[in-house]
This record gives C-alpha cells, sequence and structure tokens, in this order.
C-alpha cells in the first residue's frame, strides 16, 4: 500500500452491493485516493441479488463480486469483520467494535439494510431465521437439514423469494401473508390472485389475511404458529420476510439527519447533513424515500463519486418498476400500479386458462401511460416501461398495448424515445448520453461507442443504439454514412457488385481499389462472406483465412473458455445409429461434452484448437461432414417424421429436409439461416419461425419466407402455397440469393424483409413474377454455388498447409493450461474461475 | 508480481519467420507466457508485434486468433470473444480504459524471431 501524504483518505463502511460498486467507480475514475473498506461481514462484496441461487448450486465463491487480490491490486485497504461502532465526525475518525481507529477525509456510509422481524413472543427461537446474508443462507440451510416443513411469513418479493429456496431444499413449503394478496406493492389484487394460482400450482401454500400472533412449540413440527383468527399452522422452519429497515444506527449514533421513519437524509450528490459524510444505497434517504434495489443504490454510487472527484452527475431518483421471474413465473410491475393517480384509467386482459393477467393503466387525459401489471407473460414489459417512463403518447388503441392478438405491439422507434431512455442497460446509457456525445463531437457510431462505452457488453443494444446516433446525425444534418466501416465507402450490397462485376477475388485487390487502411474486424468477415456467396471458395486459402472470424478460421465456435465445439452436419435431423455410435465414441475419446443441440443435431464441447483435426479425421471417415455451426451460412433444415411414420402426415418432411439440406449446405451469406419442412398442418418442426419454413398440404408445398426465432421473434410470412417440387426450389433458390445479394451485413431474412421497401408484396413480385428479370441469373448462381460445396473441414485435414494453423503454440506441443475442466453430470464443463484457484480442476488430458 | 524486478529481460529465440502468417496471428510459449505474434503486411512494408495472448476481458489465453485490423492509424487486434480491440503497440484497449495487455519487444535476427521477455 502507498500511503501518499496528499491523496484524499476514504474510508467506506459496508461492502455490499452498492459500496463496492462506489469502489469499483472510484478506482475507475482514476483519481489517486486513499480507501479503505470496512466490511461489517466475514466476506467482501457479494452478489446478494443472486442470493437465492446458492440453493441451486451456486457457491459463496461464485456469488463473490471482488476478492481481496483484485482489491489489493486496485491498492484498496479491505478489512472484513470490521463492523463500526462509532463515528467521531470531529476528530474525523470511524472507530470498529474491536477498537481499531481509522482516519477519513471523507466518509461513505453504505451500511445497507437488515431484515424486520416483527414483535411476535417466540420470534427468537433457533429456528427462526431471516434471509439477506450467505450467513443467513448456511444457517437456513442447515436448518433445513433438519427439518420438513417451512413457513416464510411475509408474501411479497423477497418473501416470495425464500418460499422458492425453501421449496428447493426440499420442504414443504408455506407463505404466510398478512395482507390479502401476494406482492401488494408491486401487483394489484387480481394480478395477485394469479400469480397465487401459479404458485400453488408449483406446491408452495399460500395463506392470506393471517396475523401471526405467537410461536410456540409443536405437536407434528417443531413449532406452531397460531393466527389470529383462531386458525394455526405447524411447521419446523420459520423464516421472517417481512420487509427491510435502513441500518441507519450509526447516522443515529453521530446525529445525521435521519427520516420520520428511518434513513439517512442525502441531498443530490449523496450528501448526509454532514457534508464530509455521504450515504448510498439502501441506508439512504432520499427526498423521504428509500430505494430498495441495487440499480438506484449503484446511481448513488456514481453521483457519490462524481462529486468527489469534481466531475458531473448527480442522484436524480429512480425508477422502482421491476420485471422478475418467481419460481418461473413471469411478474412486471410499472409505475402507479395500483391506478392511485386521480383520474387514472385502466385496461385490463385477463386469460385464465393461460394464465396471464395485463393491467395497463393510463392518465386521466388519456394521453400516456402511467402504470402497468403483467403477470404470467412480461413480453410487453419494455415496450410498456419506455412508454411510461419518457411519456410516449398512447397509440390510437392502447389496448393494443396489452392484447396478444395482431403479436403487432407497436415496437419503438429512435425518435419516439425521450431523453431518459435506457439504451444500453450494461453500461447504464441513456438516449440523453448519447445525444450528449454527438452533441460533444462524437460524430460517428464508433465515436459514440467509445465515449460512451455504450453496446460495449452484451452487445444487444447494437442495432438500437445505432438507430439513435443515425437519427441524431441525422437531424444535425450530418449524412448518414451507410458506409460499411472507416474502411470502405460502400455499403455490403455495393461491394458485391465491386466483388462481382469487377471479379475481385481477394481482399487485397478490393482494398487497394476501393479502399483505405488494413481492413477491420467488420470489414474482413463481410468481405469474405461476399466472396464466398460470388466464389464460393475454399475459405482458408492464405489470402482468405486472415478475414474470417475465429468461429470461420477453426471450422468451429469458440467457447467461453478458448476450447471449440464440433458441430457435424445431420441433414433434416436424420441420423443412423452407426453414425450416434460414432459420435458417441468420439466424445468420449476426446473427453467432449455431449449435448443435443435446439437445431437437431449433437454437438460435441470442449475441444481443443489442437485437437480439431483428429476428432474431424474420425468423424469425415465416418461419413460426416461440417455442420458450418460456426458459419454465417445454411444451419440446420429440422424436419418431423412426417408421412412416413406420422399418421397424420401428407408428405414425406424428411426427405424433403435432406434434399434441401443437401442443395443448400455451404451456402455463405449475410447471416446464418435456417429451415425447416413441416409434413402437415399440425407444424412440428416449426417452420413459421425460420427463414425458409415448408409447410406440406394435400397438393403439395406451402412456403413461408423470413420467420426468425431468436432475440426477436417474427413469424414467417406465406409466401406461395400448394407448389411442386420444381417451383418450390426455383423459388428458394432465387429467394436465398437474391437475400445473399442485397441484404446487410448480419442481418437476418427478418430483418432484410422488414427493411425491403414494398414489403412481401415486392420479394414476391421478384422472385415470382421476376419483375427485375434476374431469375434465371440467382438461379444460375445457386447452381454454381451447389456444383462447388466442399466439406470444408475434409479439404482442410488434407491440407497440409491448413493443418498448420490448428495448433495453439508455434515452438511448443503443450497444451493451453487455462483450458480446466471439472465433472458435472458425468461430463465435463469448463472451470469456473474460483474453481481454477482451488486447483479442483481436472487438469486438461492431452489426448 | 513482486518477483519481476529480480529478473532482467531476456531475448528468446521462438521461431521461424516463415511460421508467422501475414495480417493474422500465431502463439508462442516463452517461460510459461503466452505470446501472441502478429505479422502485418501493409503498404508501409511487414512489421511484427507480440502481446500477451491473455484476453482480460473474456478471461482466456485467445488473442492470437483474433481479426488484425486498424482503428485510424492504430493496428488493433478484435478479441474473438467479446470484440475489444487492443492497439498492438501499446496494449491498450480502445474501448475500455481499466484494462490492457502485455506488449513485449520483437526483433527479426537471420530469418528468426525473438521476443525479449
Ligand atoms: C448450440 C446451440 C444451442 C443448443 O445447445 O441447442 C446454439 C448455440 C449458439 N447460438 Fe443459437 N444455438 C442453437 C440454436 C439456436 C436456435 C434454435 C434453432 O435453430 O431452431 C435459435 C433460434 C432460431 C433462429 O435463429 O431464428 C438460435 C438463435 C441464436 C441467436 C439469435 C439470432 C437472432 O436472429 O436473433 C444468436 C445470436 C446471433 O446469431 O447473433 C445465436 C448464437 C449462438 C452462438 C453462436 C453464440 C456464440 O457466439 O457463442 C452459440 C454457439 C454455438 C456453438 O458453440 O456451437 N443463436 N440458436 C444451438 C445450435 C443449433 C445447431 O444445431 O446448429
Ligand atoms: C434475497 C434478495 C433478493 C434481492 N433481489 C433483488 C433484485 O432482484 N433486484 C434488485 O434490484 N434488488 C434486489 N435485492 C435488493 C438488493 O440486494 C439491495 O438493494 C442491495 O444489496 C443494497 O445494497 P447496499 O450495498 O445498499 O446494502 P447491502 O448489500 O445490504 O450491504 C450493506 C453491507 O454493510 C454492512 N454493514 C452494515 N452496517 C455496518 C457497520 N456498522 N459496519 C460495517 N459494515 C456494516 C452489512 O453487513 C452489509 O454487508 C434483493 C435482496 C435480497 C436479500
Ligand atoms: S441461448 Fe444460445 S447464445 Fe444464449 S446461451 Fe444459449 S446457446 Fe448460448
Ligand atoms: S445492453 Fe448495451 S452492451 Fe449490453
Amino acid at each position: 500500500m502507498t500511503l501518499s501524504s496528499q491523496a484524499q483518505r476514504i474510508v467506506i463502511v459496508g461492502n455490499g452491493m452498492v459500496g463496492h460498486h462506489f469502489v469499483e467507480q472510484l478506482v475507475n475514475s482514476g483519481q489517486s485516493c486513499d480507501i479503505t473498506v470496512l466490511s461489517g461481514e466475514s466476506r467482501l462484496a457479494y452478489d446478494r441479488v443472486y442470493l437465492s441461487s446458492y440453493f441451486s448450486g451456486k457457491t459463496a465463491q461464485d456469488l463473490a463480486l471482488t476478492d481481496a487480490k483484485t482489491y489489493q491490486d486496485w491498492g484498496v485497504n479491505a478489512v472484513t469483520d470490521a463492523w463500526v461502532t462509532e463515528i467521531n465526525p470531529e476528530g474525523k475518525q470511524v472507530i470498529t467494535k474491536t477498537g481499531d481507529v481509522y482516519h477519513y477525509d471523507k466518509l461513505v456510509l453504505s451500511t445497507g439494510s437488515y431484515p424486520f422481524v416483527p414483535p411476535i413472543p417466540g420470534n427468537d427461537k433457533p429456528h427462526c431465521l431471516v434471509y439477506r446474508t450467505i450467513d443467513d443462507l448456511e444457517a437456513i440451510s442447515a436448518s433445513a437439514a433438519q427439518s420438513r416443513v417451512g413457513v416464510v411469513v411475509g408474501g411479497g418479493l423477497l418473501g416470495l423469494e425464500a418460499a422458492n429456496a425453501l421449496k428447493q431444499a426440499g420442504l414443504e413449503t408455506h407463505v404466510v401473508e398478512f395482507a390479502p394478496q401476494l406482492m401488494a406493492v408491486q401487483l394489484d389484487l387480481p394480478g395477485g390472485d394469479m400469480l397465487r394460482g401459479k404458485i400453488e400450482s408449483l406446491g408452495v401454500q399460500v395463506h392470506t389475511q393471517k396475523a401471526t400472533t405467537e410461536i410456540v412449540d409443536g405437536e407434528q413440527c417443531r413449532y406452531r404458529m397460531n393466527f389470529g383468527d383462531d386458525t394455526y399452522l405447524e411447521t419446523d422452519l420459520i423464516l421472517f420476510s417481512a420487509g427491510i429497515r435502513p441500518s441507519d444506527q450509526l447516522g443515529r449514533l453521530t446525529g445525521l439527519a435521519l427520516g420520520e421513519r428511518g434513513g439517512i437524509v442525502i441531498n443530490n450528490q449523496c450528501q448526509t447533513s454532514d457534508p464530509d459524510i455521504y450515504a448510498i444505497g439502501e441506508c439512504a434517504l432520499w427526498q423521504n424515500r428509500i430505494f430498495g434495489l441495487v440499480a438506484p443504490g449503484y446511481a448513488m454510487a456514481r453521483a457519490a463519486v462524481a462529486h468527489l472527484t469534481g466531475q458531473q452527475g448527480e442522484f436524480a431518483g429512480a425508477d422502482m418498476s421491476t420485471k422478475l421471474k418467481l419460481m418461473g413465473v413471469e411478474v412486471g410491475s410499472i409505475g402507479d400500479a395500483h391506478a392511485r393517480t386521480p383520474g387514472a384509467l385502466v385496461y385490463t386482459y385477463h386469460n385464465q386458462p393461460e394464465g396471464v393477467y395485463k393491467k395497463l393503466v393510463i392518465d386521466a387525459a388519456r394521453e400516456k401511460v402511467i402504470g402497468a401489471v403483467l403477470v404470467g407473460d412480461t413480453s410487453d414489459y419494455d415496450v410498456l416501461l419506455q412508454y411510461a417512463l419518457n411519456g410516449i403518447a398512447l397509440p390510437q388503441m392502447p389496448e393494443s398495448l396489452i392484447l396478444p392478438t395482431g403479436g403487432e405491439a407497436p415496437s419503438l422507434g429512435a425518435d419516439a424515445l425521450g431523453d431518459s431512455a435506457t439504451i444500453c442497460s450494461c453500461h447504464n446509457v441513456s438516449k440523453g448520453d448519447i445525444v450528449g456525445a454527438i452533441d460533444a463531437g462524437c460524430c460517428s457510431l464508433g465515436k459514440v461507442k467509445s465515449s460512451t462505452k455504450a453496446s460495449t457488453g452484451c452487445g444487444g443494444c447494437t442495432a438500437l443504439l445505432k438507430n439513435v446516433v443515425d437519427s441524431e446525425l441525422e437531424k444535425r444534418g450530418v449524412e448518414v454514412s451507410k458506409a460499411i466501416c472507416e474502411h470502405f465507402n460502400y455499403t455490403r450490397q455495393e461491394l458485391y457488385h465491386l466483388i462481382q462485376v469487377e471479379e475481385i477475388h481477394t481482399f487485397d485487390e478490393l482494398l487497394v481499389k476501393h479502399g483505405t487502411g488494413m481492413g477491420c474486424d467488420i470489414c474482413k468477415p463481410a468481405a469474405a462472406s461476399v466472396f464466398a456467396s460470388v466464389w464460393n471458395d475454399y475459405i482458408l486459402t492464405r489470402e482468405h483465412q486472415p478475414l474470417q472470424d475465429t468461429n470461420d478460421t477453426y471450422l468451429g465456435n469458440m467457447q467461453k473458455d478458448g476450447t471449440y465445439s464440433v458441430v457435424p452436419r445431420v441433414a433434416g435431423g436424420e441420423i443412423t445409429p452407426d453414425k450416434l455410435i460414432l459420435l458417441g465414441d468420439v466424445a468420449k475419446r476426446y473427453h467432449l461434452y455431449t449435448k443435443i443441440t435446439g437445431g437437431q443435431r449433437i454437438d460435441l464441447f470442449g475441444a481443443r484448437v489442437e485437437q480439431l483435426p483428429a476428432i474431424w479425421e474420425e468423424l469425415v471417415a465416418g461419413g460426416f461432414e461440417t455442420g458450418h455451426a460456426y458459419a454465417k451460412a445454411l444451419r440446420t433444415v429440422k424436419s418431423c417424421v412426417g408421412s412416413t411414420w406420422c399418421r397424420y402426415g401428407v408428405q414425406d418432411s424428411v426427405t424433403k429436409a435432406i434434399d434441401l439440406e443437401n442443395r443448400y449446405k455451404g451456402l455463405r451469406a449475410p447471416h446464418k439461416i435456417k429451415f425447416a419442412v413441416s409434413g402437415c398442418t399440425r407444424e412440428c418442426a416449426e417452420a413459421q419461425s425460420k427463414d425458409i419454413g415448408i409447410i406440406a398440404t394435400e397438393k403439395g408445398w406451402n412456403l413461408y419466407v423470413c420467420g426468425n426465432g431468436g432475440m426477436k421473434p417474427r413469424h414467417g410470412d406465406l409466401f406461395a402455397t400448394d407448389l411442386n417440387d420444381t417451383t418450390l426450389q426455383k423459388y428458394i433458390d432465387r429467394i436465398l440469393m437474391f437475400y445473399a445479394k442485397t441484404a446487410d451485413r448480419l442481418q437476418r431474412t427478418s430483418v432484410w424483409m422488414e427493411n425491403l421497401e414494398g414489403g412481401l408484396s415486392y420479394l414476391q413480385d421478384v422472385i415470382i413474377n421476376d419483375c427485375l428479370g434476374i431469375g434465371e441469373e440467382l438461379e444460375a448462381q445457386m447452381q454454381r454455388i451447389t456444383d462447388s460445396y466442399q466439406c470444408e473441414w475434409k479439404t482442410t485435414i488434407e491440407s497440409p498447409d491448413a493443418l498448420k494453423r490448428f495448433r495453439q503454440f508455434v515452438n511448443s506441443d503443450a497444451a493451453d493450461s487455462n483450458i480446466q475442466f471439472v465433472a458435472e453430470r458425468d461430463q465435463i464443463r469448463p472451470a469456473t474461475r474460483a474453481e481454477k484457484r482451488t486447483e479442483k480442476a481436472i487438469p486438461v488430458e492431452i489426448v | 508480481m513482486q518477483a519481476q524486478a529480480s529478473f532482467t529481460p531476456k531475448w528468446h529465440d521462438v521461431c521461424d519467420i516463415d511460421d508467422l502468417v501475414t495480417n493474422s496471428g500465431v502463439c508462442a510459449l516463452v517461460e510459461d507466457q503466452q505470446v501472441a505474434l502478429f505479422l502485418t503486411g501493409g503498404e508501409e512494408g511487414k512489421q511484427i508485434f507480440a502481446i500477451s495472448n491473455w484476453d482480460p476481458v473474456g478471461q482466456a489465453n485467445v488473442l492470437y486468433r483474433g481479426i488484425l485490423g486498424t482503428i485510424s492509424t492504430d493496428i488493433v487486434v478484435a478479441s474473438p470473444l467479446y470484440k475489444e480491440h487492443y492497439v498492438l503497440e501499446t496494449g491498450k484497449c480502445v474501448e475500455r480504459n481499466d484494462v490492457s495487455v502485455a506488449v513485449f519487444p520483437v526483433r527479426v535476427d537471420s530469418q528468426r524471431v525473438l521476443v525479449q521477455l
């Protein structure tokens, strides 16, 4: 630890989720200060939100948010078991229960809250517990091991989580609630009832309107709980989850201003009534409100860091809307869920058979959404939340926001979003932040990304971010470049034309003629995909190999630990017993994890880069081909069993699926392509969710196009009906080639269709009526690709030059020692970081 | 890491220049340290870079398998896992200022590639 004399001494009391976030933000701010963290618990910060996962197998280590080493690397002095009992604001000291004294220039209280235990006689018996810390969990586990029945007192959000935990621990579980319904804060009565029904059907018994008067010894069980209405319940374990109270004792002792019902009063900078003492998280009271969720606590932490380091940013309150899954039941609550605002009007949708309840609350002026309740289906949550947070004008028929029919819930364009709308939840970037970055001179997507960090986490917001940036730039009169990246001033479609017309075969040639710089991870794979669509050369030639994403380079999908998966093609999902046995043999020989995929084939995971050629050599020898699971290419053609076996089948869907898969395998495209073929209208192959979906009819085949599962599901559009085999193939040839030619990079057919001017009818015009006169050319192009098909793995194992790439080290045969596995359910899985540290992992075996 | 001060960096002979792949990466094992080696062949002629192979965000030894490119004038590699870019010259991460990777001096001596660490 370096103790420079000028560095500001900052002491943080409490190392919960918010206290830890504060430390992280402060360290990242780059300000040099001398940071001391005093944790009242025996461990450093861990993830309280996922506490319940402890009962489904997570360990304290998995939940940890940090460790001593990390804090040490950050130069943070962290002390555990350091319960602070006293603050001396004049002398600027804090004192722990063991008498240690720490000096501060600025003090931060992040002491969180503690569970409220109602004053019921008998509440201090040994198996009466609470649910807040890992120590509590250990106590619950120990007690559950000697119990048969468990009761949770309190049917709120945390109570139900706790009930789930007891259920997972194998106890007969009851929830006792004082109010007439569950989750009374977030849900209305019908919503609460719906939830109750679902939870009861999962085997948890719910008792509402029960006031516990005493806890005494039981007859069948350890204890008996007597209720105000003269009924009782016997149980071995009681878990109190009747609300939380802010841990404000230190504030009280020190004379800081507190709220009437507790909580340390803070201003927008999170300072308490003593300007050198900050309070953040659940112990803090802002405008008379306590925020019992992590996100507002994190916002407070950021505000406090900003103030301490002289940056801008203050705490401006937070939305308490919630969406969660309780025992598998989806529940959402937004804003004024109870319609308490004067004049509020309500729409409800109550679907008892499906167990879905939705309520939409709008204001008296019928202009905006002010609240919502969702039980059983929260798919509308995100859109409703944007409406509520940003005061977006209601659509013509507000009920369409919650009604299931049509499925056309109005999606939101960039302009409809208000400044506070969250664009990137990973890095908490709002639309306002993005507008601010653009105003400050970021005039490209890349600059906005690096300045705001938006879209650098999970990437789920990429499309929305681009939308917002494009629309904002357009508003400022900037002509938005449709260029693929900084190296080419062309769209993917334009590059396709250039490559085809000028017969360009290599990236270097393309770059010299039309680009600048060296290219990048955007234009290189895009160009590689176009070369493949147009020329269909082997992708691992010396020229093409450096262009490919790692998945294409190594002809496998990279997993989180740097190993690869192996997915051989199983056309139509049909596989012989011998091939199954071979897959099993290979998996055993190379110690691979085996799983059936969602695409009707078998995935072998955990292959190290240097093992891939040997594995594939065995597979190819046994008649397998690559499945292109790694490529933006045709993936699978799913099938149902069809007329050969199924009593309802009207056509042979399996043969059709195999034929189609064999025709289009190896076709590289802007994104992956999936097909399915169903043998009758019952649709067991789920063809309507595929890029190309085919459903058998008495007379032939119905063709559906541009469906999508995944992140934004879309039902395919019915394109043509009762087609014969020849016409079916002709249409598919044309559609796929037209897609490969005209779509943007990484655009699935669904999005392509939605952006296609003229939509479905235009596409029908191009394909069926050949309005552009390119039908035959498209077919010929497809035929060339089919004719030039080669199994990339077969080519690779026969090419010594290509094989050289399949090794971890150029100068050693060693394996990557960071790849370690542990056993789970009789197979391997990657060791977690914690497991690697404790060396529990099975070291890599060299096969 | 504290012990590092007592080490004097040494040049290690790792491989032949022909073992490198133009505009792509390979990895060498040098005293337990995985070193990603990249050979670029831009207009300014060929250049070789050596950085640590450990992806600090993805927590795996994979950087040599990333795609090379430029961001304005910086030559970068994109992590194959989560696509952060690292500047080959400095090891700095373009998207995040809280992570970076080690860079090592590298030179070629009669067809052999040498790395210093
Ligand atoms: C292995 C598999 C999951 C499983 O264990 O079942 C899987 C695994 C992956 N999927 Fe998938 N998807 C798998 C079936 C699906 C399905 C179901 C299906 O195909 O019927 C879907 C929904 C259908 C669809 O695509 O419309 C699906 C929708 C996605 C998406 C979302 C695509 C979208 O348009 O929203 C991604 C992300 C992407 O592609 O950008 C994705 C991406 C991925 C990636 C590549 C993520 C990654 O980068 O690591 C996973 C790597 C696969 C690997 O290592 O082999 N996977 N993925 C399935 C492989 C099927 C196969 O045999 O090839
Ligand atoms: C089971 C469960 C599920 C939850 N689920 C969600 C969810 O889904 N979403 C959500 O947003 N929130 C959820 N929460 C709430 C969330 O965990 C809290 O909002 C968050 O942890 C508050 O962080 P904090 O740092 O303010 O307080 P805490 O995490 O409570 O941390 C305070 C720390 O300070 C210590 N401390 C207190 N006094 C002293 C002292 N005098 N000296 C030293 N140390 C002291 C405490 O021991 C504790 O370790 C859940 C909570 C629980 C218990
Ligand atoms: S849904 Fe697909 S991408 Fe997501 S974890 Fe599962 S396999 Fe991976
Ligand atoms: S939501 Fe933006 S990166 Fe995850």
